[in-house]
């Protein structure tokens, strides 16, 4: 450390002024990760270059598109037409949204997998599902943008859902919208948010996120500390630094996924009507509700489970405390054995059953209704809170098998 | 110890070739960034060339055509005014019009295809003003013409720039054509 | 593990199945054939003059159309521009393809503005638009005197002088709903009464054609983004290939 100020030269000039080389060794050259990050732990990183991704190419939108009832969707169309390249911005966008909520499921399953949310953890766990949180909000605004059929009805559905809670339901519906009904002013104001607001949110989100991680120090799928075990210079003997070794597998990881995100955006942007949905290229039409709306394949298991249900208010209450179990779900666990690998049978089952109904949920939401999927509905939504009352019920004397003290 | 150095080597390299090619890459990604900056397919439509009706401009007059979101004058200048173009030419910094742009066929004294007609875009060469038309301003070695607000640019009837003022060039001539007596198409060179 | 896996796939088996029946006739299916520009052309002729009187394609612009297409701007001017500006003055070759009718027009005479079509192979399909377009047959008890088996009548048809007068054939078919036989009527076929001046299969193809032009006007730049597409996946191979031996030249370190 104290070499730092001694060192001439511009580094030398700047980290007199500013810590960029503590920075940089802080959190990537003498960040020491354990050395046995599997496939899991690629989704991590993937999660700050989509990112990226949507930073960049939101920016190049917001300089095209018009945020006006009248004009949002054709200047979309112009977008794509009219101006140089739009159509690739745009896709990337587009494609963009789906591939954050892919790479988001993907690292959160890795940490119910591996125990990542569990003591010491907790904190990281608790930003990572705001910034989910955010990102839904995100994602929900920006899809009125286009203002499309779907964006129009899918926004009115859900907006209409906080006209469940008593009393101020209605009044609070009213407010969101702006109007008696989703028009400008909403579609405005949302702009505002989805551009200005919920990603400064995000950003902040994501780097209180990363500035825990690396407080902490990561998880890896043995699920032990490596900490415990240190070298004459305090390193962790089964810890790496994260640069170069983890940088140049996670290079390995993006291009790989800049491969196949890739062939979504060139070959196949709309996924068969699941990224761009067909009846978003139907102008908004406040008269004419499309014959089938469903919202974009990542909110679908949310809005199963509130289909599910016959009461408005139970169903939207719910369809939130679906997403607010994830949240408490380190002080859910009450186990002490991080890693599927050492836990119970009984944990492999509960988690298998929490994909299952996930994944059915989530096509039952894209799906027209009928009596037999209402029905799977509920039992899918059933295998969903189960997870949690059965976590809760078994982590308290799991029977776990011997955890190994180092990595081997 | 040598197979050591060879790792070094072969390190270097890849780590070299890594990044040389991830240079490549981000230029590539670049490229459509920047070139959505463009004027859009709209915009091109909008420039289209466009027809100026001249057939009711009075001798001396003056009338404002858009070009391109600019403005784009055709002014028809009497004997008066075209008499002073040769006796100007002295105080004018590029008086053949050698380092200005107009097309070939207007690349003379009158800077016009017929010399009674000035076609010309109104925006000063200095820093885009646009400059007033000034018949009747007279002082000093000035005899009339454009005069800049914005930093005091002068020009003759042809649109020529005086020495000693900010502007470096003449003010630009666009291409067009009579398509008869009475109408100019603004923006593209006639067949020839 | 495998356990798991085959229970997840039972669980799941039932949503996959359901699928969703259709009733509708006809029910063909087409293969757009993206490099026949020829027939593209032919689509975009009876474009301009059978559909745009009324349908616009406001998000398209004639010259670039003439580009994607091998068309001159001349020849674009000469046989796709039919329409005029509010003074009367031919419509640019780079403006918008506005229907011949204004909007305001429209909206007195038919109470709504005809659809843009710009994007309706995005949104309907080009198999429906297939459908529907050869799907209008005589129905006396329409005010028009004509229905869709696609889609309930909702415009005049067309193309008719083309296509000629075709009845539908009909047959009565019974479902039990409730415990109960309910006898319902489908459409199985067209029989043509009075022929118009192109032979079925002539037809046939003018509405393929058609359907083609629509399904490159809802996405003009689909050739240009499969071309770029394969550039990008090529380069982000050879990249892989690079970045791979880099982590397993670093990675020599760990194991």
């Amino acid at each position: 450390m104290s070499d730092n100020s001694s060192k001439n030269g511009i580094m030398g000039w700047i980290d007199a002024r500013f810590p960029l080389t503590k920075m940089w060794e802080e959190h990537l050259s003498k960040y020491y990760a354990p050395k046995n990050f599997n496939f899991w732990y690629f989704f991590g990183s993937l999660a700050l270059l989509v990112l990226v991704i949507q930073i960049v190419t939101g920016i190049f939108l917001t300089m095209h598109y018009k945020p006006d009832g009248d004009l949002a969707f054709i200047s979309v169309e112009y977008i794509m037409r009219d101006v140089d390249w739009g159509w690739l911005i745009r896709y990337l966008h587009s494609t963009g949204s789906s591939a954050f909520f892919i790479v988001v499921y993907l690292h959160m399953f890795r940490g119910v997998m591996y125990g990542s949310y569990q003591k010491p953890r907790e904190l990281i766990w608790l930003f990572g599902m705001f910034i989910y949180l955010a990102l839904m909000a995100e994602a929900f605004m920006g899809y009125l943008l286009p203002w499309g059929q779907m964006s129009y009805w899918g926004a009115q559905v859900i907006i209409s859902l906080f006209g469940a809670i008593p009393v101020i339901g209605d009044d609070l519906t009213l407010w969101i919208r702006g109007d008696f009904v989703i028009a400008d002013a909403t579609l405005h104001r949302f702009f505002a948010l989805h551009v200005v607001a919920v990603p400064l949110v995000l950003i902040m989100l994501v780097v209180m996120h990363i500035l825990a991680l690396h407080e902490v120090g990561s998880n890896n799928p043995e699920g032990i500390e490596i900490k415990k075990y240190k070298d004459e210079d305090g390193n962790p003997l089964d810890g790496i630094p994260f640069h170069p070794y983890y940088s140049v597998k996670d290079l390995v990881g993006v291009v790989v996924f800049l491969i196949l995100f890739s062939v979504v955006v060139f070959f196949m942007p709309e996924m068969g009507g699941y990224f761009l949905e067909h009846a978003n290229f139907v102008p908004a039409n406040q008269y004419q509700t499309p014959e089938h709306i469903a919202p974009v394949w990542y909110f679908t298991p949310y809005y199963a489970i509130l289909r599910a249900v016959p009461d408005k208010l139970i169903g939207v209450i719910l369809m939130f405390a679906a997403i607010f179990m994830l949240f408490i779900l380190p002080w859910i666990d009450r186990g002490k054995v991080h890693s599927i690998r050492y836990r119970s049978t009984s944990f492999k089952w509960l988690l298998a059953m929490l994909v299952v109904s996930f994944v059915g949920l989530g096509y039952l939401g894209a799906l027209p209704l009928s009596d037999i999927r209402t029905f799977f509905a509920r039992v899918y939504s059933i295998g969903y809170f189960g997870f949690f009352l059965g976590l809760w019920w078994i982590s308290k004397n799991e029977k776990t098998k011997p955890v190994p003290e180092r990595i081997q | 110890m040598s197979s050591e150095v060879s790792d070094n080597d072969r390190r270097r390299f890849l780590t070299a070739a890594t990044v040389v090619v991830g240079a490549v890459g981000t230029g590539f990604v670049a490229v459509p960034f920047i070139k959505s900056w463009n004027p859009s397919a709209r915009a091109r439509s909008a420039g289209a060339p466009i027809k100026a009706d001249i057939s009711k401009l009075e001798m001396g007059q003056q009338i404002i055509f858009k070009w391109q979101g600019k403005p784009v004058w055709v002014v028809r200048r009497d004997q008066k005014a075209l008499a002073t173009l040769s006796r100007v030419a002295e105080n004018l910094r590029d008086a053949d019009s050698e380092d200005s742009i107009q097309p070939d066929y207007a690349r003379n004294e009158h800077r016009s295809i017929k010399p009674e007609y000035l076609v010309i875009v109104g925006i000063c060469t200095h820093l885009g003003c646009s400059p007033t038309y000034r018949p009747n301003m007279i002082e000093a070695d000035f005899l009339g013409g454009f005069f800049c607000p914005c930093h005091g640019s002068k020009f003759d009837f042809s649109g020529r720039v005086y020495s000693g003022v900010p502007a470096p060039t003449n003010l630009t001539v666009p291409p067009h054509y009579y398509i008869d007596d009475g109408l100019i198409l603004i923006g593209e060179d006639g067949v020839a | 593990m495998n356990k798991v896996l085959i229970i997840v796939a039972t669980l799941l088996s039932p949503v996959m199945a359901w699928g969703v029946e259709s009733t509708t006739y006809p029910n063909d299916e087409i293969e757009i054939d993206w490099d026949d520009k020829a027939s593209m052309q032919r689509g975009a002729r009876t474009f301009v003059n059978y559909c745009m009187s009324c349908h616009s394609a406001a998000y398209s612009r004639y010259n670039r159309v003439g580009q994607d297409l091998g068309i001159s701007d001349e020849q674009v001017l000469e046989n796709l521009v039919f329409t005029t500006d509010v003074n009367g003055e031919k419509t640019k070759v780079g403006e918008l393809m506005k229907a011949t009718m204004t909007p305001e027009y429209a909206e007195k005479a038919f109470g709504v503005v005809p659809l843009d079509l710009s994007l309706i192979a995005r949104s309907r399909g080009v198999n429906w638009l297939y459908n529907y377009l050869r799907a209008f047959h005589v129905d006396e008890s329409n005010p028009l005197g004509m229905d869709n088996s696609v889609l309930p009548v909702a415009m005049p048809h067309v193309l008719v002088e083309l296509q000629g007068y075709q009845k539908a054939k009909k047959v009565t078919r019974v479902k039990r709903i409730n415990n109960k036989d309910v006898e319902y009527e489908v459409i199985v076929g067209f029989d043509l009464i009075k022929p118009g001046s192109q032979s079925k299969a002539e037809y046939d193809q003018t509405v393929y054609d058609l359907v083609g032009f629509l399904d490159y006007l809802s996405e003009p730049y689909r050739q240009t983004r499969i071309d770029v597409g394969k550039g990008v996946i090529i380069f982000l191979l050879i990249f892989l290939v690079l970045v791979y031996f880099l982590k397993k030249e670093f990675w020599k370190d760990i194991h």
